[in-house]
């Protein structure tokens, strides 16, 4: 049975909805109102406040941390700064993507991971010869992203933190609402925000603290429906939906290496070996089988078909994590879109999904699979440049 | 001057700039031309009050072409639309009726008048679906000329008489109906509680002269109706900083394309040779030369005023003559230090949408009947929108920003429209004493106002006899006879000149259809 997150009191008495999902063992909002849509713009229009507090955390402490987690991700960690965040992956031996996430340099020899999985077994593995203390803080560290324009607006009215020098990808520690916690300027929806981690003993004084101040701002509690369509707007891959951890793969086709998941450029070979560093060269120069792509499903061709039928478009309310197939120009199937969703702000639908090299290139005209009264059918779409959605404020 | 383009656009509305994005795309010289100091004409947000960004005119994006915002990348060049989620109408002793994007919540809602309405409600939505499709290809494409013989003009008729056909429920039938009925009639048929249909009749009294029991109404309510169904597009909503959002998005889409738009550039009138438009004179007497003129202005200020009687025919200028404008309605924009509380309502959830003042049937009827006589109503329709409840960009932290559409402030007073100055304020008071019949303490939380009457829609914004539409959205102005029975297609009697404002097929509202149409058009004529 799932378990509450620090926030609980609080997300439960303000989802009405009773939408719930289970992640990672917690008890998680899919959607507070009985649409996510409001939840949805307030992420892009105002600010949504979302509890990622299930996220694993991990905390890296001793005098070669750096070089351990430099070892065991595809990352010179070593070389992040004091007070920065950088996005990275992990791989098995065999180059094959482990699992995803941050890692923050909160002090000399303390640096935070987050992880979409347990991880801890694993880098326990990987420790031996390292001087370092690995503890699992997922239960004692509250989460909440705070993401949308105004959400600086927000955070600037409870915090002594100098917010302007928590540049994109920085993290600084600071009082939130007389509660110690650590902001960053991180998020999983392509738009500005922070995540904010708290103590749990302080998680509820944050959270009415936020709500109460966010409230001139458009504050909205937003859940993982909303969070979904953003980050599919930003073009996140997210682990159990766009790709398999090497770990739970029975077969190897399932696997996936950072090349094959645009994860290539967090790759960084010239340096000693890492987990999973041979193999990566090697793919690097013989070349990836797939990669991953983001599609632009021709709207107009959606709306004919449905047409054929005496139909409006019929369009999925949320976004969609069933797989479902791309083939080539002829109708051979060549791959499959994991993920995706009718853009709200774009107006377009997109999917991401992993397709052979020699289809990846932007421009590439494939088919993709549209179920229109039953009948499956095959649609024009595009390989599009991702990130879908980029504002400049993302990064501002 | 030296300078020459391809084309010259007087006048930076919407639909103007759209229009100019999409001949600077396919590679035209494009130069756009505002007499105001922004972009916009009556989809423009000004900082009236500091802090306080109103959508001055034009309010809601109703329409807007979701093939528009694809084709041109508005995105990118930062139009961001919020849907609307509710509907409410206060009542002054209840807690009113809130339509919400929960069906099952608007089912109990409506039942607590009618349960009969509260079931019907779904039904009709769905055959509203249905005859939506078909007004659907009527705004996408050029207004069919009936008249012609030519296999081209016939396949559209076809095509049009099919998607006629197409619709289940017998709804060629209703669609015969709506085209004739009023509004109040059309909803007779379903609904028989007022709270409920007073405020859907509305949208077929939206900028028309006519009351909600005039007939004609019914096809007006589903042009507007389209709207909410196209919300599964989500078009029907605020734009991100006032509505002025959409404009300069366009405005940026059409410079990212080569076009050239100057602010504060006042078109005097359109040169003309041989019948042939061959440019424009400047109120400052600069001449700009162009191959093609088209004018994004109403037809009334279009041909009566740049062009001139003197170059048209005596038939058709009668015809642009008898062409209505009759503006009926003001807006008052307000700005507040608290959200508006109506009775027996708490939180906000019920303000994330359009709130209707518009009680029953016979209160509409009842602000028709002193429009009909040249006053404006004691006691108005108005739609009332808090954008900076979703879009917290347009006001303070903590304040707000009230945006009241008014519905009816005749152009025409008995005393002459050139009284509407000194009206303003006792208008202005009109629209705040009815609020505060719903709102307890809502006169004390305002902290700015400002007062459009048709008069100054006329003259600050250009729209002739201060039609919100460029001239009124009623049956006997639509397809093929926008603006006049033979010119529905964005040509003009003088060549080389195009129409591409809200005065064409198929007009009103920040629909973008009549800037992209003309576009396609002035493209395929080759002429350009």
């Amino acid at each position: 049975m799932p378990i509450p997150t620090p926030f609980h009191s609080r997300t439960s008495r303000l989802c009405t909805s009773m939408q719930w999902k289970e992640w990672a063992g917690y008890y998680s909002v899919c959607s507070y109102g009985t649409s996510h849509d409001p939840e949805y713009f307030a992420i892009r229009h105002a600010a949504g406040l979302i509890d990622v507090s299930p996220l694993f955390k991990y905390e890296v402490r001793g005098p070669d941390a750096a070089s351990f987690l430099s070892r065991v991700t595809v990352k010179d960690v070593r070389k992040l700064k004091m007070g920065r965040v950088t996005y990275l992956c992990w791989c098995d031996d065999h180059g094959k993507v482990v699992d995803d996430g941050t890692v923050s340099r909160l002090g000399d020899e303390h640096f935070r991971v987050t992880a979409a999985e347990p991880s801890l077994s694993w880098f326990d593995r990987l420790r031996r010869g390292y001087d370092v203390e690995i503890e699992d803080s997922s239960a004692r560290i509250g989460v909440l992203a705070l993401q949308g324009p105004t959400s600086r607006d927000i955070l600037a009215q409870l915090t002594d933190a100098e917010l302007g020098e928590i540049k994109f990808f920085a993290t600084r520690r600071c009082r939130l609402a007389g509660v110690d916690a650590w902001i960053s300027r991180t998020g999983y929806t392509g738009d500005l925000g922070y995540e904010i981690w708290v103590d749990a003993a302080g998680a509820e004084t944050v959270y009415d603290a936020l709500i109460e101040e966010g409230r001139a701002y458009g504050i909205m509690p937003a859940g993982l429906d909303a969070l979904d369509t953003s980050r599919i707007e930003a073009s996140f891959i997210m682990n159990g939906v766009d790709y398999y951890s090497a770990h739970h793969c029975l077969i190897e086709d399932r696997k996936s290496s950072p090349y094959e998941l645009g994860l290539g450029w967090t790759v960084q070979l010239d340096r000693e070996p890492f987990v999973g560093h041979a193999a990566l060269k090697r793919e690097l120069e013989t070349g990836s089988r797939r990669r991953f792509v983001g599609l632009d499903i021709d709207w107009e061709e959606v709306e004919s078909l449905f047409d054929r039928y005496g139909l409006p478009p019929e369009l999925p309310t949320s976004a969609w994590r069933d797989s479902r197939p791309i083939y080539d120009s002829s109708g051979d199937w060549i791959g499959q879109a994991s993920s995706g969703v009718w853009s709200p702000t774009l107006k377009k639908n997109f999917a991401l999904g992993q397709v052979p090299r020699e289809h990846s290139q932007p421009g590439e005209k494939l088919l993709f699979e549209v179920t229109a009264e039953y009948r499956r059918h095959k649609v024009s779409a595009t390989v599009v440049e991702t990130p879908f959605f980029n504002p400049e404020r993302k990064r501002s | 001057m030296g300078s020459s383009y391809d084309a010259v656009i007087v006048g930076a509305g919407h639909n103007g700039l759209i229009c100019a994005a999409y001949l600077a795309k396919a590679g035209r010289k494009v130069l756009v031309l505002e007499r105001r100091h922004v972009v916009g004409g009556a989809a423009v947000s000004e900082e009236v009050f500091p802090g306080f960004t109103f959508s001055v005119l034009s309010y809601v994006v109703s329409l807007f072409r979701p093939s528009i915002i694809r084709e041109l990348d508005l995105p990118r060049h930062g139009l961001e639309i919020i849907p609307l989620e509710t509907a409410f109408t206060p009542q002054r002793d209840g807690p009113g009726l809130c339509r919400w994007p929960d069906a099952s919540e608007s089912r109990r809602e409506i039942s607590r008048f009618s349960q009969k309405d509260a079931e019907i409600y779904p039904e009709f939505s769905a055959t509203m679906t249905q005859v939506s499709r078909f007004a659907k290809n009527i705004i996408d494409s050029q207004a069919p000329d009936p008249s012609s013989l030519r296999p081209q003009e016939l396949m559209a008729l076809l095509r049009l008489g099919r998607s006629f056909r197409a619709g289940e429920h017998g709804s060629l039938d209703l669609q015969a109906k709506l085209f004739t009925m009023s509004a109040v009639d059309f909803l007779d048929r379903w609904f028989e509680s007022d709270v409920l249909k007073a405020p859907m009749s509305v949208s077929g009294i939206i900028g028309t002269y006519l009351g909600v029991r005039s007939p004609g109404t019914a096809y007006v309510l589903l042009h507007h109706y389209m709207g909410e169904i196209d919300g599964a597009f989500r078009s029907w909503g605020l734009s991100k900083g006032g509505t002025g959002g959409i404009s300069l998005a366009c405005a940026r889409a059409a410079e990212a394309h080569g076009a050239t738009i100057r602010t504060e550039a006042s078109v005097e009138s359109i040169l003309i040779k041989g019948g042939k438009a061959h440019g424009v004179v400047l109120e400052n007497g600069d001449e700009i030369q162009a191959r093609t003129v088209i004018s994004c202005c109403d037809p009334r200020r279009t041909f009566l005023g740049l062009v001139g009687e003197e170059s048209l025919e005596g038939d058709f200028v009668q015809r642009i003559n008898r062409y209505k404008f009759r503006g009926s309605s003001g807006k008052v924009n307000l700005a507040v230090d608290r959200l508006p509380q109506f009775r027996e309502r708490s939180g906000s959830a019920h303000l994330r949408g359009d709130v209707a003042i518009a009680p029953s049937i016979d209160y509409l009827e009842r602000a028709y009947d002193e429009a009909k006589y040249g006053e404006f109503s004691r006691r108005p329709y108005i739609n009332v929108v808090v954008p900076s409840l979703m879009d917290p960009s347009v006001a303070p932290p903590g304040k707000h920003v009230i945006s009241c559409f008014v519905q009816y402030a005749p152009y025409h007073l008995k005393e002459g429209p050139e009284k509407w100055p000194e009206k303003r304020e006792a208008f202005g008071d009109t629209v705040v004493d009815t609020l505060a019949e719903y709102c307890p303490g809502f006169k004390e939380s305002i902290l700015h106002r400002q007062v459009i009457t048709p008069w100054d829609m006329e003259h600050e914004f250009g729209l002739s006899e201060g039609n919100i539409f460029q001239g009124e959205l009623s049956l006997e102005q639509l397809l093929f006879q926008r603006p006049a029975a033979g010119w529905s297609r964005y040509r003009t009697p003088i060549q080389h000149l195009w129409m591409c404002g809200s005065g064409t097929h198929p007009g009103g509202g920040i629909m973008g259809a009549s800037g992209q149409l003309a576009a396609r058009s002035i493209l395929e004529s080759r002429q350009l």
